[in-house]
């Protein structure tokens, strides 16, 4: 066998080589096709959903889609501290605090009508991202507090203003354990021990 | 994977034990309390009875403040399968129904029925069942759930739902380890009320039919081991075991480990490795509900710790205030720094925030210690890695890490350690050298979490909420659009039959409705005789004509007036027209008044009347033709560079020009101007503006005549020509051919006939500038025929809502005219600028191109002819009378 034979035969080898191996990346490419931009998935799982905008943008997915897109990571408000956390280690940045120009983080809270008050107009109705006001024309609304996200979107509109944001009552089931309100060592017996 | 059936059997038969990893030894401290009998605490002022005092969701209140209730009358009815009711554990007046605070760490407040005792203690209606082995199980299900009876170890599972399992049961285990130090409740229960406990488990066996029944008692409390071993010897396959002594034991996934050695997989339930646990308590209350119909309204609670005089057990009413209890047991105070009673046992209890608070199912210990049990609040140091912890942990976890996690709030790390499977025992916190309430971390790290997850879910239900409404708003607003298109379509659809109908739904109107025609004539007509002032001002000749009251001089200097008119404002010209008609009608007016006398006096004797107005009219026309001539050549400089009209105008006017001249225009001009004095002397009744309008049609028509009459024409005939003529003014091609083809023989005459009512009609009704002309008419006519065919359909539409006219109305011919000028005026408007340039040559294929549409129109035209000869022919005999 001359050298130039073993160049021929080298040369088709690694070409089948390369042929074989790109055809399984191509199939591979189509067969584990990812579709859609799953980061804007993951950061829009992350965002407390309540769609209140106070970002600037329409909603917690377009605010998702900006992120994604490299905008700030501290505009939303209703998730506060932890969602901040939570983006920056999605996002393998730095947590930043709360940027203070799209608002405080507050407590928890939901729309209440005070019903005597309400005229029926249903523009809080339109207002509302997520339709928990229930009501009709010339009727008195209410506000499906299961379904209140607290975005405040609904209080404006309001002409007679009789919406009000009430922070929601902490209940046996919604209770944090807190070690300034509850005295941690109770393991009496570990002192007769 | 885990042992066998047999396996374990043999092992429990051989008295060897599996055992689970860590635990710890600590001092149980029940000797404390062990000795002393379960008492029964006298009644407390009130009893505040929680809705909710197991894990599940709230009952339904169903009583109401001031209600007197009977010892175990329900309280709440369940409001779903996890909750079972509670009831009244004492008779008694149903005080208060309002928030109070609960046994939970929280200290925050649920709802509560106060009842105030009565101290009778009357019970309310039991109703035992006796026979249990023969009822039907879920009948003896449904006993438990009305029982109110939920697990009474700690947990708080509703009893009903553990024993509606489907799952094949292995074992049945009765639980009495009771390993947390202090606690001597099910020890006191076991050795006291053993064989109850055995009656209670019979019920489960009749319930489950598992295939073995272990009794599991830990070997600190030989005394109530021996107590059911009594009570189950006669069952053989009762198993009473001892345990050995090892916290957490009493577990309920420790003691399936210790006595299966199978482990309950994680977010598994115990029936997944077919076993199946009760406390000793829960058991005893099952039999209580079944062989004595008592709901479970009492339980038996150790008050213990060293702050109290006498620890002991108490049968206690559930809703006992916890102060009462320990005024039961004789509380010291001064034992405590501060007021500090732990409910449960001092591994898993929680420090209670309030002494009024009340006893509920799961209260098993209230542990009151002394100054010197207590750890310091500030005790915790530094964690030091020394995995004590681990060591420790029954569940094999590894607490430092979570611990770790769960204090930096990395609570998705602490769950990846596992944390949900911790099950709170407080072993690794007990062995902790550095005093870190680790079981407080973890708790904390699992409320977060489970608060996380639910606003997860919540922020989930919103996603799906907001994507919804906008998907519907998203639809809405399409369909929206739709609707809008649909409605836009629709109203193009109807503007554009409109636009086919319009004319002719129009001229069907005002033909069919003279008297609406005639309103808007007069309006019309008042519009056009603003408009023939200023025209008249422009055009002096105006008065010149009028006061000339010669017809071709009129004619022409209406002509020049009607240019001025075209040349000011051409949309205009056709009301301007009008006004033309209405000083041509005046002039005509004039006309006859001055000549009706003659012309009336004549028109009997025809010729003698032609040949008067010939003679008139001569004289005329040769002023009129001087005076045309001038005005020609002055009106053909302005309007000849911008209208085809102006083209005929120029045209007729040299014709009116050269008629001045000739014999026979002579005849005509007096023709007219005889017919407008017969005209105005029929008409003369007639409203102004409306005779004004139509004036020119008939004055066309009776140009024709008196021009066919002094040529001898027969009557019906020269009727029916000047009908055709009047209509076909419309459809002048129409009529010329009808002319051509019905008056053939008379080609000359005939024709000079039809040209001359063009010339005569023309000088006198298209100087009105397209107004009621019906040269104007025929010149739209054609232009529109030309143009297009919707233009022909509108004028068939038209010519036969004239004929219909003419039919219906004697004065057909008056009022088809204006009706024509209308049209004209719509058409001439549309089409003026582009048409009109078009209309020379369009008019000269007018024979060839519109042939089809001709011959309608001619049929048209002929029909209405028809109408309109009969209509002439009375005229005439009327004339003629």
């Amino acid at each position: 066998m001359t050298i130039s034979t073993a160049i021929i035969f080298a040369v088709i080898a690694i070409g089948a080589l390369a042929l074989v191996f790109g055809l399984v990346l191509g199939y591979a490419s189509i067969r584990f096709k990812v579709e859609g931009d799953p980061l804007v998935e993951q950061i829009d799982a992350v965002l407390p959903q309540t769609q209140c905008g106070q970002c600037g943008y329409p909603g917690c997915k377009p605010y998702a889609e900006a992120i994604a897109d490299g905008d700030d990571i501290n505009k939303c408000p209703p998730g506060g501290e932890a969602t901040i956390k939570k983006l920056a280690d999605l996002m393998g940045v730095e947590p930043k605090p709360l940027d203070a120009a799209h608002g405080e983080e507050d407590v928890k809270k939901v729309a209440f009508i005070r019903e005597d008050e309400c005229i029926g107009c249903t523009k809080c109705i339109q207002a509302c991202p997520v339709d928990a006001i229930l009501g009709a024309a010339k009727h008195m609304h209410t506000v499906i507090t299961d379904e209140c996200t607290g975005c405040d979107l609904c209080v404006d509109p309001c002409p007679v203003d009789c919406i009000d944001m009430v922070p929601i009552a902490q209940t046996t089931s919604t209770w944090k354990w807190d070690f300034e309100s509850s005295p941690k060592g109770d393991i009496p017996i570990k002192m007769v021990s | 994977m885990y042992p066998s059936f047999d396996s374990i059997i043999e092992t429990l038969e051989a008295g060897k034990m599996y055992s689970f990893p860590g635990g710890v030894h600590p001092d149980d401290k029940k000797s404390l309390s062990n000795t002393s009998v379960i008492k029964k605490p006298s009644l407390p002022e009130l009893l505040i009875v929680p809705l909710r005092q197991h894990i599940g969701s709230d009952g339904i209140c169903c009583v109401e403040v001031g209600d007197t209730v009977l010892k175990g009358q329900i309280l709440s009815q369940s409001s779903s399968p996890f909750s079972v009711p509670v009831h009244a554990p004492t008779s008694g007046e149903v005080v208060a129904i309002a928030p109070h605070v609960v046994a939970h760490p929280s200290g925050l407040t649920e709802m509560c029925i106060s009842i105030r005792p009565d101290g009778k203690d009357s019970w309310c209606n039991l109703f035992p069942i006796a026979n249990y082995s023969e009822l039907d199980k879920n009948k003896l299900i449904e006993a438990i759930c009305q029982a109110g009876i939920s697990g009474m170890g700690g947990a708080g599972f509703p009893t009903h739902i553990k024993t509606s399992t489907s799952k094949p049961v292995e074992f049945l285990i009765l639980n009495g380890i009771e390993c947390e130090p202090y606690i001597t409740s099910d020890d006191r229960l076991m050795r006291e009320h053993a064989w109850q406990i055995r009656q209670g488990l019979d019920i489960l066996t009749h319930l489950i039919g598992p295939k073995a029944i272990v009794v599991a008692v830990e070997d600190n409390k030989p005394e109530a081991f021996e107590a059911l071993n009594i009570a189950c010897q006669d069952k053989k396959d009762y198993r009473v075991v001892s345990v050995e002594t090892k916290y957490p034991a009493g577990g309920e996934k420790q003691l399936i480990q210790v006595l299966t050695g199978r482990e309950v997989p994680r977010n598994g339930l115990p029936a997944d490795v077919g076993v199946m646990m009760f406390n000793v308590g829960t058991c005893y209350a099952i039999a209580d509900a079944i062989l004595h119909g008592k709901p479970l309204i009492e339980r038996v609670v150790t008050v213990t710790g060293e702050a109290v005089e006498s620890p002991s057990n108490f049968r206690a009413l559930l809703g006992t205030p916890v102060s009462h209890l320990l005024d039961e047991a004789n509380y010291n105070p001064k034992k405590q720094k501060a007021p500090k009673v732990i409910m449960g046992g001092p591994m898993m209890g929680f420090t209670l925030s309030d002494a009024t608070i009340p006893v509920v199912k799961t209260t098993n210990c209230l542990l009151v210690p002394a100054k010197k049990e207590l750890v310091d609040d500030n005790a915790e140091r530094p964690c030091i890695r020394c995995s004590a912890c681990a060591d420790a942990c029954p569940a094999s976890l590894l607490p430092q890490q979570m611990f770790w996690h769960a204090k930096a709030k990395e609570y998705d790390k602490a769950e990846e350690y596992d944390l949900f499977d911790c099950i709170e025992c407080g072993a690794c916190a007990y062995v902790c050298p550095s005093e870190i309430p680790l079981v407080h971390y973890y708790r904390q790290a699992k409320s977060e979490i489970r608060i996380q997850r639910d606003e997860k879910n919540k922020a989930e239900k919103a996603k799906q909420r907001f994507e919804a409404r906008k998907e519907r708003l998203e639809r809405e607003k399409l369909e929206r659009e739709a609707k809008h298109r649909k409605a836009k379509e629709a109203r193009l659809a109807a503007n554009k039959a409109k636009e086919q109908n319009a004319v002719a739904a129009d001229k069907a109107n005002s033909a069919v409705d003279a008297g609406a025609t005639e309103a808007k004539d007069k309006v019309a007509a008042a519009l056009a005789r603003a408009k023939a002032k200023k025209a008249a001002m422009q055009a002096p000749a105006n008065g010149e004509s009028m006061t000339a009251n010669n017809d071709e001089h009129n004619n022409t200097t209406d002509d020049k007036k009607a240019q001025v008119a075209a040349a000011i404002a051409r949309a205009k010209a056709k009301k301007a027209a009008q006004a033309q008609n209405d000083i041509q009608e005046e002039s005509a007016d004039e006309a006859s008044t001055t000549e009706a006398p003659i012309s009336q006096a004549s028109s009997p004797e025809d010729e003698k009347k032609a040949k008067v107005a010939a003679a008139i009219a001569r004289a005329k026309a040769k002023k009129a033709a001087q005076a045309s001539q001038s005005i020609a050549s002055s009106t053909e400089k302005p309007a000849g560079s911008n209208d085809e009209k102006t083209a005929d105008f120029s045209d007729t006017e040299t014709n009116a020009a050269l008629s001045a001249e000739a014999q026979k225009k002579a005849r005509i001009a007096a023709a007219v101007a005889k017919a407008k004095a017969q005209k105005a002397a029929n008409k003369r009744e007639n409203g102004q503006p409306d005779e004004s309008v139509s004036l020119q049609g008939t004055s066309a028509q009776s140009n024709e005549q008196s021009v066919s009459q002094p040529e001898a024409q027969l009557d019906e005939k020269k009727a029916r020509i000047a009908a055709a003529v009047a209509k076909a003014k419309a459809k002048k091609a129409a009529s010329q051919k009808e002319y051509g083809s019905s008056h053939s023989t008379e080609a000359d005459a005939e024709e000079q006939n039809v040209n001359s009512p063009k010339e005569a009609g023309v000088p006198s009704t298209s100087h009105q500038n397209n107004s009621a002309s019906n040269v104007n008419a025929e010149d739209s006519d054609r232009n529109s025929s030309a143009a297009d065919e919707k233009k022909a359909r509108i004028a068939a539409a038209v010519a036969k809502a004239k004929a219909k006219k003419l039919a219906q109305e004697g004065n057909g011919d008056l009022a088809s005219s204006p009706d024509t000028a209308k049209q004209e005026r719509s058409k001439a408007s549309e089409q003026n600028e582009s048409s009109t340039n078009a209309a020379q040559a369009t008019s000269t294929q007018t024979s060839s191109q519109p042939t089809e549409q001709d011959e309608k129109k001619a049929r048209i035209a002929a029909a209405v002819a028809k109408a309109k000869a009969k209509k002439a022919a009375a005229e005439q005999e009327k004339e003629s009378e």
